[in-house]
């Protein structure tokens, strides 16, 4: 893709500029349906049919955003100004910004880079900066106890998340994203869930691969302030956390890179774990592996974490900030541990 | 160490426990949720909603204004001349004469607190509840009904007839027994009078906190 934009329009800005468009157009639609998908699922899991009113309910979020575009957009008055401004803009970029190494087929990644997903864990961390510089200048307690609590997680949980992906990596023996999907290649049980390519030996490393799994799933719905883990935004008792003081589109951008995090997660689960863009049955079926298939079954396979996402927030109540905590340093932190050396051991030998 | 393992387990095994009982509901599970305005529940049988009045069965008698504990009902009445038929029949469904025009029977639902109060000792059986409950309105003026069958100005030919009347009944009276002048002519216009004056600063007291509220 990106050689083919060069080959078009040469080695120019136009050519980056084109690129991350399909990237953006995706996320847009993402939304769009994710928001109506988790209103509708949450209805149905409470017995109640969520929204059906506006074409049928379909066309509801797109009804909500045209809200949203006609709300006013209310600054504080005591608030930082420029810092207000300038959150959501680096919460939603540093969100954008992660879906870079994201490979959607063989054909598309937006650069794959040979550190892809060192720069994911690095890029998406910067959220936190943009959450921090929301709650700080919204002026309102609420906001501020938000961020705090935001930050103190999404750090915590960075250990986990690199612990686990850090596993793969072993494996793999690379940080580029598409490297990674590659060496997926050829059915269901290369898959690195399944231990990856290699002998029969590999099967040894199953309940590892399977926890560190587990560990990034966890660590990674706790880096998207979803639920179980969404006490930075706890709305029985923060209001609505670091976003409390947010009204019209700053609110929606919020909104939108909360559910587009909601994919990247799950797209790097996704792709670490679950073959990226490979078919599951591998060569069997050449059809199933033509570029159209292959974003078919990443967007399915990234789809299927999100629907977990939401299956958890309506299953499970929110942690308190101890036990969160506590998940974090003393179940996570040392199974992936124990995974690692695990893993090295196997490697080494 | 058991513990920490025990905990893991009961984590996991919990969590799905969960997650199994939201996917029964997400996919098993009857939305139990009623489209209301398509979709309705039945009323009880005693429900209380909004009043109607059948102003062709009003006698006019005041006994439903009488029992309003909140003053919502408010009721006009002109005494018919000999001869002019109230209403389409001069009779009530039951056949019973009426005597009286109502040319103002007003209820103010925003006041009206739906005890029920003003149906029972209605001896004609003319007001009565139905299963009307929304009605909401943008103006609360808009929530006072008006029950009359009397354009204003049939009110006004009938209030001057009836006055013309009560004149001429007067001085027949008058005429016809010239002793006791003084006591028994301002009793007359009086009654009439006195609907009147009973009604208007009630209803100028009650106006006032409808409106502040």
């Amino acid at each position: 893709m990106e050689q083919f934009l060069i080959d078009t329009f040469g080695d120019n800005i136009l050519t980056y500029i084109i690129m991350p468009v399909p990237v953006l157009i995706f996320l847009s639609l993402f939304a769009l349906g994710a928001v109506l998908a988790e209103r509708k699922v949450s209805a149905y899991m409470q017995d109640r049919y969520g929204p059906n009113r506006v074409g049928k309910g379909i066309l509801q979020t797109l009804a909500d955003m045209i809200k949203l575009f006609q709300k006013e957009d209310i600054t504080p008055a005591k608030a930082d100004k420029l810092l207000y401004n300038l959150a959501p803009f680096i919460v939603f970029t540093a969100t954008f910004m992660g879906y870079a190494v994201i490979p959607f087929c063989s054909l598309y990644i937006g650069a794959d880079l040979n550190i892809g997903i060192f720069y994911f864990l690095a890029i998406t961390s910067l959220s936190i900066v943009g959450i921090l510089i929301a709650g700080w200048a919204s002026n309102n307690k609420y906001s501020l106890f938000g961020a705090m609590r935001a930050v103190a997680q999404i750090i915590s949980y960075e250990i986990p998340t690199a612990l686990a992906i850090l596993i793969v990596v072993m494996i793999a023996g690379t940080l580029s994203m598409q490297e990674i999907v590659e060496l997926q290649g050829g059915g269901i049980l290369n898959w690195f869930i399944f231990g990856g390519p290699g002998g029969a030996t590999k099967y040894i490393l199953l309940p590892f691969l399977f926890a560190a799994f587990m560990v990034l799933y966890i660590s990674t719905l706790a880096e998207t302030n979803r639920t179980p883990f969404d006490i930075p935004e706890a709305e029985s008792e923060l209001v609505a956390g670091f976003h409390t003081e947010y009204s019209g589109m700053k609110f929606a951008m919020f909104f939108f890179a909360e559910y587009g995090q909601m994919f990247a997660v799950s797209a790097i689960v996704a792709t670490l774990f679950l073959g990226g863009w490979q078919s599951p049955f591998g060569e069997l079926i050449p059809v199933l592996n033509t570029p159209v298939a292959q974003i078919i079954w990443f967007i399915l396979k990234g789809c299927i974490f999100v629907f977990v996402q939401m299956w958890l927030r309506w299953t499970l109540p929110r942690l308190r900030v101890d036990q969160l905590m506590i998940l974090c340093w003393k179940y996570l932190i040392p199974v992936s541990f124990i995974n690692l050396f695990a893993v090295g051991l196997y490697i080494v030998l | 160490m058991r513990k920490y393992f025990k905990n893991i387990y009961l984590g996991f095994s919990t969590i799905w426990i969960g997650m199994m009982i939201t996917l029964k509901h997400l996919l098993f599970y009857k939305n139990i949720t009623i489209q209301y305005p398509e979709q309705r529940l039945q009323l009880p049988e005693r429900e209380r909603n909004r009043l109607y009045v059948n102003i062709d069965d009003c006698i006019g008698c005041d006994q439903c204004v009488r029992a309003c504990p909140v003053n919502c009902i408010k009721i006009e009445t002109i005494k018919a001349v000999p001869g002019d038929k109230v209403g389409k029949t001069g009779e009530t469904s039951a056949g019973k004469k009426k005597a009286l025009f109502v040319p103002k029977f007003t209820i103010d639902f925003a006041k009206c607190c739906y005890c029920e109060l003003c149906v029972f000792p209605c001896p004609t059986v003319c007001i009565y509840m139905t299963d009307v409950f929304e009605f909401s309105e943008f103006q609360r003026n808009d929530l006072v009904y008006d029950f009359t069958d009397l354009t204003k100005e049939q009110a006004e030919e009938k209030r001057k007839k009836a006055e013309e009347w009560a004149l001429e009944m007067q001085k027949k009276k008058e005429a016809a027994a010239k002793k006791p002048p003084e006591k028994k002519v301002p009793l007359k216009p009086e009654t009439n009078d006195k609907n009147k004056s009973d009604e208007s600063p009630d209803s100028k007291s009650d106006d006032k906190p409808s409106k502040d509220s």
